[in-house]
């Protein structure tokens, strides 16, 4: 138990001490998470949305895609990005491995399917009859989509959370496309799991609680703005 | 449902605003950390790919010599801490410019399958056997290392295997065959981590396990093992560099695996490596012996190190 007070006391220490590797990993991480879940929204909600409103054959078999993506491992992430993007790879001009990016390309394609998974569903949890009522209104599809995911943002903002939390702690594809590399591709948690193997466990206890932190203030900003009173209703 | 009429719409600008704040200040961490590099060669040939193995990762021996080497040579040094055996694949496969391992015959094979182009010893230290105090299975009056196998596995005694193809496991493996004994059964767990985390998983269990000496001193007195066998020449850990063969792989970098390779070798840099660990530790992890300067190898296995594979 020592060791976890010990880590708690190190976590502070680090923080408002100012420890320059721990903030450029703790921006790195930050950094990595919010790009990757950025991207997964760009990609994710009209995935989501249009799987939700569309009718067409096989659309079962695509909606269980996504689903079982929603449970991607990050390892096999990992495999495939690395396979992807070794030298001699099919991407493997990009130069990209063991960069940030790739990191980045990694954490989207494991929060993707998230956040189309519950976009999906918060557009489906909507009263079929909005719909129809704003196709009465002389809305166009475009404006349709729009107005419908107004409505949804409550649940959307939970699948932002969602993408993002599975981002931001996952180690397995990090460590295997980022290479864990000091002052480049280190993150929270492959620093962490560098700390255990070196026995550092006080470190490692203070490198998790920063990353609680870290996760938490992401979160509760986005649960604030959830849980706002929305004006006017 | 009055929806479509209310309100013009209110964007949540303040938090936007303060998520666009924390992203952009993000943005600057690589900043920060390229002012602090030089780049004399151009961006594309800048990065060495190092495959090395968890030891000189664990042991904190890379983040020593990285930034020396990336100071030196405006090189940008990424090093990947993997077993030897994924190493030197690494190696095989064209991903990785140069390697630092520590599993003498799969290199010799790697070298006489044309896969390197040089390789040349950097620095020994040795393997040890730990254990637990209590030595269950009295190892530590044993004469050799192989007899301290052999007892380990007549008393059925928890052992903790690396199990991952690294230059430990090799030796591990060579030992328990000199000794005519294929382990397995309940008392021997493979945890296919690295040596630091194998460390810690033996520790749990009591159980022994064959560690290098390097590691085993960093995690200091985290562990309860004891050092039960130590001194056989069995137990010699020898590391060496590895440029990989230009050859085979265009998109090798040949110029910055050369010049890691002659930075380990540079007396300078012997002398970090020689006095690496002496402030946290009371002694050295590594001694260094570039080109087997310091005759820890027969002269037999010596000369062929610094030959070009045929």
């Amino acid at each position: 138990m020592n060791d976890l007070w010990d880590g708690l006391r190190e976590a502070i220490r680090l923080l408002l001490g100012g420890d320059r590797e721990v903030w450029e990993i703790v921006l790195l991480s930050l950094r990595v998470s919010l790009t990757a879940t950025g991207i997964s929204l760009l990609l994710g909600v009209p995935i989501g949305a249009a799987l939700a409103l569309v009718r067409f054959r096989g659309r079962a078999l695509v909606v269980g895609l996504v689903h079982t993506g929603m449970g991607l491992p990050p390892v096999s992430v990992g495999v495939l990005v690395s396979l992807l993007l070794w030298r001699n790879g099919p991407l493997g001009a990009l130069r990209l491995l063991y960069t940030p990016t790739a990191m980045t390309i990694a954490q989207a394609a494991i929060a993707t399917p998230i956040v189309a998974g519950l976009t999906l569903a918060a557009v489906q949890g909507l009263d079929p009859r909005l719909r129809l009522q704003l196709v009465s209104l002389g809305a166009s599809p475009a404006q349709t989509v729009w107005w419908l995911l107004r409505e949804a943002r409550l649940p959307l903002i939970a699948a932002v959370v969602a993408g993002f939390g599975a981002v931001i702690s996952e180690v397995g594809a990090a460590i295997m496309v980022g290479g864990n590399i000091k002052g480049e591709t280190r993150v929270l948690t492959t620093a962490t799991v560098l700390e255990v193997g070196r026995g550092n466990f006080t470190t490692a206890v203070a490198l998790s609680v920063v990353l609680l932190l870290l996760a938490y203030s992401v979160t509760l900003a986005l649960t604030l703005l959830q849980q706002r009173r929305r004006p006017g209703s | 449902m009055s929806t479509i009429t209310r309100r013009a719409p209110t964007p949540h600008a303040g938090f936007v605003l303060v998520a666009a704040m924390i992203w952009a200040a993000s943005l600057l961490a690589p900043v920060v950390s390229a002012a602090a590099q030089q780049a004399t060669p151009t961006a594309g040939a800048r990065d060495v790919i190092l495959a090395t193995t968890t030891s000189t990762q664990d042991s904190g021996l890379l983040d020593a010599l990285v930034p020396l080497f990336n100071e030196q040579t405006g090189y940008a040094l990424k090093p990947i801490a993997v077993g030897s055996g994924a190493a030197l694949d690494l190696g095989e496969r064209g991903e990785a410019d140069v390697l630092l391992a520590h599993s003498p015959a799969a290199e010799q094979a790697f070298m006489d399958a044309g896969f390197g182009a040089e390789r040349r010893t950097v620095m020994y230290n040795d393997f040890v056997v730990v254990g637990p105090e209590a030595d269950p299975a009295g190892i530590a009056d044993a004469p050799s290392a192989v007899e301290a196998m052999t007892r380990i596995a007549d008393a059925e005694a928890a052992f903790v295997s690396r199990g991952d193809d690294s230059g430990t496991h090799q030796l591990e493996l060579g030992l328990w065959e000199d000794a005519g004994i294929t382990p397995g059964g309940g008392w021997y767990v493979e945890s296919g981590t690295g040596m630091g985390d194998t460390l810690n998983i033996a520790n749990a269990r009591d159980g022994y396990t064959v560690t290098d000496r390097g590691t085993y001193l960093s995690l200091g007195d985290r562990l309860d093992l004891e050092v039960l066998v130590e001194g056989d020449p069995s137990l010699l850990n020898v590391y060496h560099v590895i440029t990989v063969d230009p050859e085979r792989y265009d998109t090798i970098n040949a110029a910055g695996g050369q010049a890691f390779l002659d930075f380990l070798l540079e007396p300078a840099t012997q002398e970090v490596i020689g006095e690496f660990g002496v402030d946290r530790f009371g002694e050295p992890l590594f001694t260094p012996c570039a080109d087997n300067a310091c005759g820890v190898l027969p002269s037999t296995q010596a000369t062929p190190a610094a030959t070009p594979a045929a």
